[in-house]
């Protein structure tokens, strides 16, 4: 059998999957929509408060695994559904271009929080 | 000799609602991917000072950025249900020769869920 990476992609998608379902509900609704609205009690996003939280190493790991792992599920669904609506001729370079965004965007998650 | 291949309309997912639910569910991964691209931003504006922050708060306050966060969030909900309806699925636990039921799968997945989610609000509106 040829050697595949497809279980790379396959784990990568599905630990995306894990974190999106349970992590990403509450940030959005925290940053996008209580802030913003004076939802919940008091300004919690205000510039010092957050710099005290982003200057703990857990936390900067935490936003790393947060934005990471999510970014390879949806590289890993987007290139089904591109291939789905009839790419099918150029699924290898949607596969790269997708992969590559998330690879990119990990790295750029990676300068951001630790440079 | 080239195999016969049935055209697809591009739009084969429009014509039925099972597809269009399955459409959405994959796009549900676009916006949580476009919110996390936002929230990495706000890193990054965050680490250029008070000012580049502040913009950028004021940015959030707009009513196309509540929009966008409201559908995210739709998007996000349609992911985190269909994800965990689908846990016993790929996850088919046995005890002994009996397999066990779903429900038991799939509702500690959302006790769990709630429980992580009043932590992480606890932690960022208090911490």
């Amino acid at each position: 059998m040829a050697k595949s990476n497809e279980p790379i992609w396959w784990s990568l998608f599905s630990a995306g999957g894990v974190v999106a379902a349970f992590l990403v509900p509450v940030h959005i609704f925290l940053t996008g929509i209580a802030w913003p609205l004076g939802i919940l009690p008091g300004n919690f996003l205000q510039y010092s408060k957050m710099q005290m939280l982003f200057s703990h190493p857990a936390v900067r790991l935490y936003c790393f695994i947060l934005i990471s792992l999510p970014l390879f599920h949806w590289a890993h669904r987007f290139r089904f559904t591109l291939v789905d609506v009839g790419l099918k001729s150029i699924h290898k370079l949607i596969a790269v271009l997708c992969y590559g965004t998330a690879i990119a965007g990990t790295i750029a998650a990676a300068v951001i929080l630790w440079r | 000799m080239k195999p016969y291949v049935r055209p697809m309309p591009a739009t084969w997912w429009l014509q039925r609602g099972a597809y269009l639910f399955f459409m959405l569910r994959e796009l549900s991964s676009v916006f949580v991917a476009a919110y996390l691209v936002i929230f990495l931003v706000m890193i990054h504006r965050l680490s250029q000072g008070p000012d580049a922050y502040g913009a950028f708060l004021q940015g959030l306050k707009s009513p196309l950025a509540i929009l966008f966060h409201v559908v995210a969030l739709a998007f996000a909900l349609l992911h985190t249900i269909t994800w965990f309806n689908l846990t016993p699925k790929a996850l088919a636990i046995h005890i002994g020769e009996e397999r066990l039921r779903p429900e038991l799968i799939i509702i500690p997945n959302y006790v769990a869920w709630i429980v992580v989610s009043a932590i992480i609000g606890w932690f960022v509106v208090k911490g």
